[in-house]
């Protein structure tokens, strides 16, 4: 579904992301972790066409990526952030915020659909009329994934989208990625600097470290602390330190 | 140090601040107590728990508009509701340091680190500014940054946020505290990062004999790192407990929260949700 061939990203003299190949199947979540700086969220906002400045081979759902995405792309692959509030226009109600993308892609039936939209994230009817600062965080993730999803992608890239979370509500909206992934036969990419996230949520990963790919590895080989680079060895001894 | 109350530093007895909302007040923190002595003390909770409101109560740094009461709220005896702004300026930044989340943001981006430290420095000590500057690069070194002198005199976007968060701390030992508040200290920075600056002040706070209090919401973080824990929930106190037993809590919230965060070493299809109980809000007998 997504492949990344030789990807090298530049930021002015920075040479930040150094040939980075990796593959998605449809279906598959994929993991990039990795300590900050490292590139992981580089590649992702790469993919989806935030960063100018790359050169190597982008295709998703076999049709390779130029400079600049068109809509149907759009379409097909949308994109989670770390912080909601952030990526909230505070001045848009959340009613406002979901009927954006449907007027872009000229999709009909917004009514019913944000209706939905809203039921599949389980934010309560009142909600909709409501601005993101009059929500809680974790609220305001799930109107973010509600967004992302109410043009029908078949692509989600997430990045770190649970960091900014209370443990409690972290496990609720791991919960419902894991749902609408099922229901909906998403491909994710996760970036996430933690390793157990990553470990629920996704099949396969790559550890990323000074902008490279040190190494590709399974969710098995990961729980069971199978790492070849010492990097990645690094990273699973500090997570289950930090696990206690 | 002068005064010490039976080796309290820290008093707290049914501690509550109310925040004015357009039909009455919001109960940030209801009814809490503890006291704190030398030692690391950890406030864990989610957000909204009340538990930075308790931090910036005891240094008497909410807004105006908060109502604070309390029976007790002393600092090495020193009423913090009764104190004047003077006495109140001698304790924050003076005795009390406060070590906040994201270096970023509570750095000066226009001023040199250097400047910044010997402004710290020179607020609660007396001496020159040559003195003021000598005492930034010691208290550099002592954070353990390397290279020093160039730090001195770059500026805090030069900086990584590890470091930067180094700048903080070396900023709030200038006065020489006796307790450290430390609000999330680690919150906006890399697991390894992470672990290197709490080993800093882990190191600092035995070295110098201070008191810290650790506000996280990271339990597991504030088990491996302290001494005492302190669980909050909705503005009340849910248990305390010695650090190490955290993961035989026996409150239904401590024990949810454990629950909750997905691991590495078990495989899990669901991760279980916290259900709250309204029984944990009715007030302690």
């Amino acid at each position: 579904m997504i492949e990344v061939e030789h990807l090298n990203v530049h930021f002015g003299s920075n040479h930040v992301v150094r040939d980075v190949s990796f593959r998605v199947a449809a279906g598959e979540t994929f993991g990039l972790v990795g300590e900050s700086g490292s590139g992981k969220s580089t590649v992702l906002r790469t993919i989806a066409g935030l960063n100018a400045g790359w050169d190597g081979r982008m295709a998703v759902a076999g049709q390779a990526l130029g400079p600049r995405r068109d809509r149907a792309f759009f379409q097909r692959v949308q994109m989670v952030f770390q912080d909601p509030y952030g990526s909230l226009h505070p001045r848009q109600t959340v009613d406002r915020i979901l009927a954006e993308p449907l007027e872009v892609h000229g999709i009909p039936d917004a009514e019913s659909r944000i209706t939905r939209a809203l039921e599949e994230v389980a934010l309560p009817r009142t909600a909709r009329f409501r601005y993101p600062h009059q929500l809680s965080g974790g609220q305001r993730q799930r109107v973010a994934i509600a967004r992302a999803l109410i043009a029908d992608p078949s692509v989600l890239l997430l990045d770190e989208p649970t960091s900014a979370l209370d443990v409690s509500v972290q496990a609720e909206v791991l919960n419902l990625l894991s749902d609408l992934r099922e229901a909906r036969q998403l491909t994710c990419i996760l970036v996430s600097h933690n390793l157990a996230v990553v470990a629920h949520l996704c099949e396969r990963l790559a550890v990323m470290q000074g902008g490279r790919i040190v190494e590709i590895l399974s969710e098995a080989e990961l729980r069971a602390g199978q790492a070849r680079h010492s990097h990645t060895q690094d990273l699973i001894a500090l997570s289950h330190e930090l696990e206690g | 140090m002068s005064g010490m109350n039976n080796g309290k530093l820290v008093e707290i007895r049914d501690l509550r601040v109310d925040f004015p909302n357009p039909s009455g007040f919001t109960q940030a923190v209801r009814g809490i107590s503890f006291s704190l002595g030398r030692e690391k003390l950890g406030i864990v909770g989610e957000s909204g728990s009340g538990k930075s409101v308790t931090g910036r109560a005891l240094m008497r740094l909410l807004p105006q508009a908060a109502r604070v009461r309390a029976e007790a709220l002393r600092f090495d005896g020193v009423d913090v509701l009764a104190a004047s702004e003077q006495q109140m300026r001698s304790l924050r930044g003076g005795r009390i340091g406060l070590i906040m989340q994201d270096p970023k943001y509570s750095l000066n981006p226009v001023m040199s680190v250097g400047r910044q430290i010997a402004e710290a420095w020179l607020a609660h000590n007396k001496g020159g500014r040559r003195e003021a500057r000598d005492a930034a690069l010691s208290l550099l070194e002592q954070v353990k940054i390397r290279d020093p002198r160039r730090v001195l005199d770059s500026y805090p976007h030069e900086v990584s946020g590890g470091m930067g968060q180094r700048i903080m701390i070396a900023m709030m030992l200038a006065p020489n505290p006796d307790l450290l508040i430390a609000d999330e200290p680690t919150s906006a920075l890399d697991a390894s990062v992470q672990a290197e600056i709490l080993k800093l002040i882990e190191d600092l706070v035995s070295e110098r004999g201070m008191g810290l209090m650790l506000i996280s919401h990271d339990l597991p973080l504030v088990a491996r790192f302290c001494d005492r824990v302190v669980v909050m929930y909705a503005g009340q106190v849910m248990e305390e407990l010695p650090a190490r037993d955290l993961h035989r809590a026996s409150h239904a919230y401590t024990r949810g929260l454990l629950d909750c965060m997905p691991s590495l070493s078990r495989k899990r299809a669901r991760l279980p949700t916290l259900n709250r109980d309204a029984a944990w809000l009715e007030p302690h007998a």
